[in-house]
Parts: C-alpha cells; sequence; structure tokens
C-alpha cells in the first residue's frame, strides 16, 4: 500500500509535467487545427536554456533555500522568454505563410522544425547527456509503514504547486481577459472573428509564445526532477504530452492537464508494477487505445467535419 | 521586372527590419550556439563555453539573408510579383517528354555502372545505398505522396522485413526468395492491423499514432532479448545466394562454377542488381497502380476525402490498401537490407532513418517518381560531401563531425521546399482525362492546390 501511494505521488508530479506541455499542444490544436510537432522539441530547447542559466547563476545545492527558490524563478522567466521566441518564430516562419495550404504542408514543416530544432541542438550542445546536480534536494516523510517508507520531496512539491499556480493563472487569462476572448473566437470562427477585428494573426502567434512558454517551464522542471537531459527528451515526452491532450480531449484545457496526469500515472504504475523498459510502450500503446475507443477524449467534444 | 536597387529613404525601413530580424536571432542563438555546456569530469560537473565569434557569424547571415529578401524579394506595399511562371529547371523535368526521356537513361546508366571503370567497392556501396533508398522513398510515395497520409513511422516496416528475413533463416533455414515475399506479407499486416483503427480518424491523428508504432517495434526490438537479441541485434545472418550458388571460394560456389576468378566483388555486384531488380520492380508496381482505379480513388482522397465520401469510395479500405501497399515495400527492402548487412540491430530503425525517407520523398516532389530518384541521389551524395567540409569546425570547435549537420540540414529543406513549392520540385500531375493530348499541370499552377 506504501508502495502504491509512493509511486501515486511520482506520477502525479511527472503528469503535471506532461499536462503542462499537453496545454501547448491542444491550443494550438484548438485554434488552428494542426498539430505542432515542434513542441516537443520547444520544451527540450527551454531545459537546455534553463540549464544554460543556472550554470551562469552558478547555483547549487549548497546555497541557501530562499536564494535557490529565487534565481529559479529567475531562470524560468528567462527561459519562458527564449521559449516563447522560439516558439513565435517558428510560427512566423514556418506556419504562418502555408496557412490555407494543402492539408498535408503545415504538418510536413512541423515535422521539418522538429528534426532541425533536434539536429540544432545536438550540433551545438553535443550528443551527450548534461547532468546536473540537484539544487532542491530533501523532503519529508508522510507515511512510515513496515517495510516501505513514503517520502514526498521538496521538488515534487515545487512541481505539483508551480503547476497548479501556472494553471490557476493561465485558466484566468482564456476565461477573463481580453485575448483569451480573442482565442476563443478564433478558435470558433476564424473568419468571423477578422470581420469583427480581432487581430487573428497576433491572437495565433500569442498562442504559440504562451505554449512555448508553458513548455519551457516544464523544461526546467523535468531538468530538475530528472538531473539530466539530452537533446533527445523532446522527442518521447512530446508524444506524451500529445497523448495526454488527446486523452483529455484535444482542444480542452482542463482535459490536457487530466490528461496529462492520467499519462504520467500510467506511465509510473506501468514502471513499478511491470516493466520499466516497456513504459514507453505502455504510453504510446495508450494513445492507440484511445484513438480507436473514443476519439473526442475525456472532456472534448466531438469533431464535427464540415465541407 | 526591373530590380533596381533601392533608394536610402526605402532603404531605411528595410534596414529596420533586417536589425529587428537579426536582434530576435541573437537571442535565439544566444543560449544555443553562443553558449555550449560541457562536460569538464571533475565534481562541479558541467562548465560553460562560450562561442562568440560562431554566433556574431550566424546572426551576420540572418541580417544578409533577411536584407537579400528585402531587396530581390516580394515587395512590401502589397504588389506581390504575379505568379512566377516555372521556372527552367521545373519546366525542364516537369514536362512529360523530357521525364520519358531521363527515366530510361537513367535506368541503362544503372545497368551498366557496377561495369564502368571507376565502380570500385566503394562507390558501389553508395550505388545500393541510393537505389535502397529510392525504393523505400517509392513505397513511402504511395501512402505520403498519392493517398495523402502522413506516416512518420515508415522505418517500421522496414524493421519487420529485416527482422523477418533474419529470424526466419537464422531459425528456419529459408532462403532469400522465400523470406522476400513472406517479409512483404508481414509488414503489410503489420500496416493493416495498425491502420485499421487509425485511418478511420482526421490525418494528423495517423501521423502522429505511426510516430508513436515506430518507437513501439524500436523498443520491443531493444528489450525482448531472447527473441530479437536485444542491442546486440542478430548477427550471422546468412547471405543470398546465386540461384543456390554461394559467393565462396569454395569448388561448388559462384566464381568456379562459372568458371571466373574468385573476388569479393562478385557478391557486391549481384546485391547491387538484386537491389536494381527490387527498384524496378517497386518503380513498376506503383506506376500501374496509379493507372488503376485504385490509385485514382488514392490521388482522389488525398484532394478531397469528403467529394470522395460522396461518391462512394469507401475511404477507410482506400486508405488500408495504400497504407498495406506501402508497407509491403518497406518489408521487401527490409529483407534486402538484412540479407545485405548480414546484421541487423534496432539502432538502423529509428526515427531518423523515417524522417529521412520522408524527406526524400518530400523533397522529389510528393507524387514524382523521377524526383525520388534524384532527391535520393541528392541525399546521399550530400551527406558524402558534408563529410568533406572541414571548415565548419572553425564554428562549432574542433570535436565536431560535419556529417552530424545531415538531418539538420534535411529539416530545413523540409520547411523550404514547403514554403517554397508545398507540391516538389518536379511537381507534375496528370489530368485523368484528356482531350486530345497530355498535358502537363505546371507546378506554379498546383503549388497552391490549385491547377
Amino acid at each position: 500500500m506504501n508502495y502504491f501511494i509512493q509511486q501515486l505521488i511520482n506520477g502525479i508530479t511527472l503528469g503535471s509535467i506532461y499536462g503542462l506541455i499537453a496545454i501547448g499542444y491542444t491550443m494550438v490544436y484548438g485554434i488552428i487545427g494542426m498539430i505542432n510537432f515542434a513542441h516537443g522539441d520547444v520544451f527540450m530547447v527551454g531545459a537546455f536554456v534553463s540549464l544554460i542559466t543556472i550554470i551562469i547563476f552558478g547555483i547549487t545545492g549548497t546555497s541557501s533555500v530562499a536564494v535557490g527558490i529565487g534565481v529559479l524563478i529567475l531562470v524560468a522567466a528567462i527561459s519562458m522568454v527564449i521559449a516563447g521566441i522560439y516558439g513565435w518564430t517558428i510560427e512566423r516562419l514556418a506556419y504562418r505563410p502555408l496557412r490555407g495550404s494543402f492539408r498535408l504542408a503545415p504538418l510536413i514543416t512541423a515535422i521539418g522544425v522538429s528534426i532541425f530544432l533536434q539536429n540544432f541542438i545536438q550540433a551545438t550542445q553535443g550528443a551527450r547527456v548534461k547532468p546536473l546536480q540537484a539544487i532542491i534536494s530533501g523532503g519529508f516523510t508522510i507515511l512510515e509503514g513496515n517495510d516501505f517508507v513514503v517520502r514526498v520531496t521538496y521538488m515534487q512539491i515545487l512541481i505539483v504547486v508551480l503547476t497548479f499556480l501556472l494553471m490557476t493563472g493561465f485558466t484566468y487569462l482564456i476565461s477573463k481577459t481580453s485575448l483569451g476572448r480573442a482565442q476563443r473566437a478564433c478558435e470558433q470562427d476564424m473568419k468571423m472573428a477578422m470581420l469583427l477585428g480581432i487581430d487573428v494573426n497576433t491572437t495565433i502567434s500569442t498562442t504559440f509564445v504562451i505554449g512555448a512558454a508553458l513548455a519551457a517551464v516544464a523544461g526546467l522542471m523535468y531538468l530538475l526532477y530528472y538531473g539530466v537531459i539530452d537533446f533527445y527528451i523532446g522527442f518521447s515526452a512530446g508524444i506524451k504530452a500529445f497523448t495526454a491532450a488527446v486523452l483529455g480531449g484535444v482542444g480542452s484545457l482542463p482535459g490536457a492537464m487530466l490528461g496529462g496526469l492520467v499519462i504520467g500515472l500510467i506511465e509510473v504504475f506501468f514502471a513499478a508494477y511491470f516493466s520499466s523498459e516497456y513504459k514507453d510502450v505502455a504510453a504510446f500503446s495508450m494513445l492507440i487505445v484511445v484513438l480507436i475507443f473514443m476519439p473526442q477524449g475525456l472532456l472534448g467534444r466531438p469533431e464535427i467535419e464540415k465541407v | 521586372m526591373s530590380s533596381q536597387l533601392p533608394t536610402l529613404p526605402a532603404l531605411l525601413p528595410m534596414l529596420k527590419r533586417s536589425a529587428i530580424a537579426t536582434i530576435i536571432a541573437f537571442f535565439l542563438f544566444l543560449p544555443t550556439l553562443g553558449i555550449k555546456t560541457a562536460a569538464s569530469g571533475g565534481v562541479d560537473g558541467l562548465f560553460l563555453q562560450y562561442r562568440w565569434s560562431g554566433l556574431a557569424i550566424a546572426c551576420g547571415l540572418i541580417f544578409v539573408a533577411r536584407m537579400a529578401m528585402e531587396i530581390f524579394g516580394k515587395k512590401q506595399d502589397g504588389t506581390s510579383k504575379p505568379a512566377a511562371a516555372p521556372s527552367a529547371l521545373v519546366r525542364f523535368f516537369g514536362s512529360a517528354k523530357i521525364a520519358k526521356t531521363v527515366g530510361p537513361v537513367l535506368l541503362v546508366f544503372a545497368i551498366v555502372f557496377p561495369f564502368l571503370p571507376f565502380s570500385d567497392r566503394y562507390i558501389l556501396d553508395l550505388g545500393i545505398l541510393i537505389i535502397t533508398y529510392v525504393m523505400l522513398g517509392w513505397g513511402l510515395q504511395i501512402v505520403v505522396g498519392l493517398a495523402g497520409l502522413l506516416d512518420l513511422g515508415y522505418v517500421a516496416f522496414y524493421a519487420v522485413g529485416a527482422y523477418s528475413y533474419a529470424l526466419l533463416s537464422i531459425h528456419f533455414g529459408f532462403g532469400f526468395w522465400m523470406c522476400l515475399p513472406l517479409a512483404g506479407l508481414l509488414a503489410a499486416t503489420w500496416g493493416v492491423i495498425l491502420g485499421f483503427p487509425v485511418l478511420r480518424l482526421r490525418g494528423d491523428y495517423l501521423a502522429i499514432v505511426t510516430l508513436a508504432f515506430g518507437e513501439i517495434i524500436r523498443v520491443v526490438l531493444l528489450n525482448w532479448r531472447g527473441f530479437t537479441g536485444g542491442s546486440n541485434g542478430l548477427s550471422s545472418i546468412p547471405r543470398p545466394s546465386f540461384f543456390g550458388l554461394p559467393f565462396n571460394q569454395e569448388p561448388g560456389g559462384f566464381a568456379a562454377t562459372f568458371g571466373l576468378e574468385y573476388s569479393s566483388m562478385q557478391r557486391i555486384v549481384f546485391l547491387y542488381f538484386l537491389i536494381l531488380a527490387l527498384a524496378i520492380f517497386t518503380f513498376f508496381v506503383t506506376g500501374r497502380l496509379r493507372r488503376l482505379p485504385i490509385g485514382r480513388a488514392w490521388e482522389a482522397l488525398r484532394e478531397d476525402e469528403i467529394a470522395c465520401r460522396s461518391l462512394g469510395i469507401n475511404t477507410v479500405n482506400t486508405k488500408l490498401s495504400a497504407f498495406a501497399i506501402g508497407a509491403m515495400f518497406g518489408g521487401f527492402a527490409g529483407s534486402f537490407f538484412a540479407a545485405k548487412q548480414a546484421f541487423v540491430s534496432p539502432e538502423s530503425f529509428n526515427f531518423m532513418e523515417s524522417a529521412t525517407i520522408l524527406a526524400i520523398v518530400v523533397l522529389g516532389g510528393m507524387s514524382s517518381q523521377l524526383g525520388v530518384v534524384f532527391s535520393a541521389i541528392a541525399m546521399v551524395g550530400g551527406v558524402e560531401l558534408l563529410r568533406q567540409l572541414q571548415f565548419l569546425k572553425v564554428i562549432f570547435g574542433p570535436d565536431f563531425d560535419p556529417s552530424q549537420l545531415r538531418l539538420l540540414l534535411f529539416g530545413l529543406a523540409m520547411v523550404l521546399m514547403m514554403l517554397w513549392r508545398p507540391r516538389g520540385l518536379v511537381s507534375t500531375r496528370t489530368p485523368t482525362v484528356f482531350l486530345k493530348d497530355e498535358k502537363t499541370v505546371s507546378a506554379a499552377m498546383i503549388s497552391q492546390g490549385r491547377g
């Protein structure tokens, strides 16, 4: 039982990270109906920018907690800005000129951008894995059984709390601000939104920037949680986050978060109880199973195709 | 079309826009190109290396490129140039007559190629590699180019074919010609199993599911050690023989039987003709399939799925057939790969291989068979050229291997291709119904889906 609770905590942590990435997929899909394959690689770039910024600031595990957290917020801000610029540039250069082109074209450019980013980082940063010492270590014991001790690390608390805060802020942004209204309008009917004076291009660009910024935070969390990154992490994290978006219902924001949690839990429990080698297979098979049995997802609306 | 140099007042906003682009590029490149994390090997783990010269060069290139676009590209006041006439290159390859002459010339060249004086072992290996990619490209072209289904896990079927041959020949002693159809069949079966549930959904879902499937196959091959040998792969796969005559120095071997002097080149030449024959087979089958009702249905499906459904085409079965046939050719190529290497391991079947094959199809013009040949040659040749580019070490540091840039350039080329000429370099489309004589629709007209 204690083992189960421990895995539950680990799964929720991992699921938070996936959920943050999944929001980027689901928002972009909602607004322009396209899978942004490069999103997983923006997450990877965010992780690398975080790593470099952390080394520049020179914080280590020995710094005091207050300094550590203060600097980490700064690191998150910097990597959000840089990843946001990446998101904006990708949309501007690779996707916007193809709006209204044939169906396959933006998908192929997205693949191209993804391949480019992966190999660009490999060429500039090297192919080896990058280790980072734990910055926030320690934790406390919440349950002490006969044979197994359930521990929550401070890092896990930080990840879950930060995700919760970001989600709250983000939900506010979408439901209450004029930007959020413009986004929802574009999602429903882009032409009509344009006629009513909404700057559709800016709205779409902002969507990409927000998605990329959230992915950068996820990248920072991934870096701190696992302590090791390489240029390839965006690939499998990207597919899993996309699975999360599909599972929650593409286009639905709470769905993306819920899907992320479910995928995180599935991966962790599969690794804990069956085989850690096949945990990716479990997550990827989940994608296929979900698409077969409930393509509209948990919280999504069924898609109606119109001429 | 007078391309005068702009005056100074016109130049200022251009400079401003270029400067903005350069600033953005600076922030994009600063944490990736400008600063590198390197392992020190000590306790501290990582330290930073700075490459200001590389950063400056990259930003300078962006500035120059943006300025060039401003001056020679589209005018900003909305009066863009009229739709450009197809360029000479496109007209040259696009015309049906040229295509009809270039094809046979290439074929004859491919047949005499092993007997040319400069064809040594290295050149022939390159030739085999090119033709393998051409065959894979033609196979994937059915799925991507004709039926318009984006398949990102094509290499999974290649892997199924390769492991089928390896396992069947090791465990049951089956020969190459017996394994070949079996490998194709198994790959096609996997295509059906995977495609059947997913093809009912929107096209983009298929892309991500095939991506996931490719990874599943690779992870299974990597971890099912008892069956596939894990990361060590399967070695000592029997090599194919010439109608029962093995290529060795034994009295019963190929050389002894035909009274030739033994040489290791004989096996290479045989493999070359084997893959050439398989590729030609693929070419004819796909070429004929395009003219059958099923091929017409594929292309119609690519253009407008809803219209197809309303005309009574069974979209699921049509897509499934394209998917399965494409997978089958992947299986054939895979079983040749296993026979040639005599060794298979999961490393050969990663996502980058799928991306390479997709890049060949995209760059070759999504539905041009000739285009695939040229892009495969350009790609394999380009990789060989990249090995020679040693001056890049100045930018990236001494331990930089230029052939790493291969996929980076593919990614870039795929994006540029889609932006510049979405239907490919050699895009031609033959109308189904002719009034008097055959005409080709030019690339410029269909580039935006018209024509």
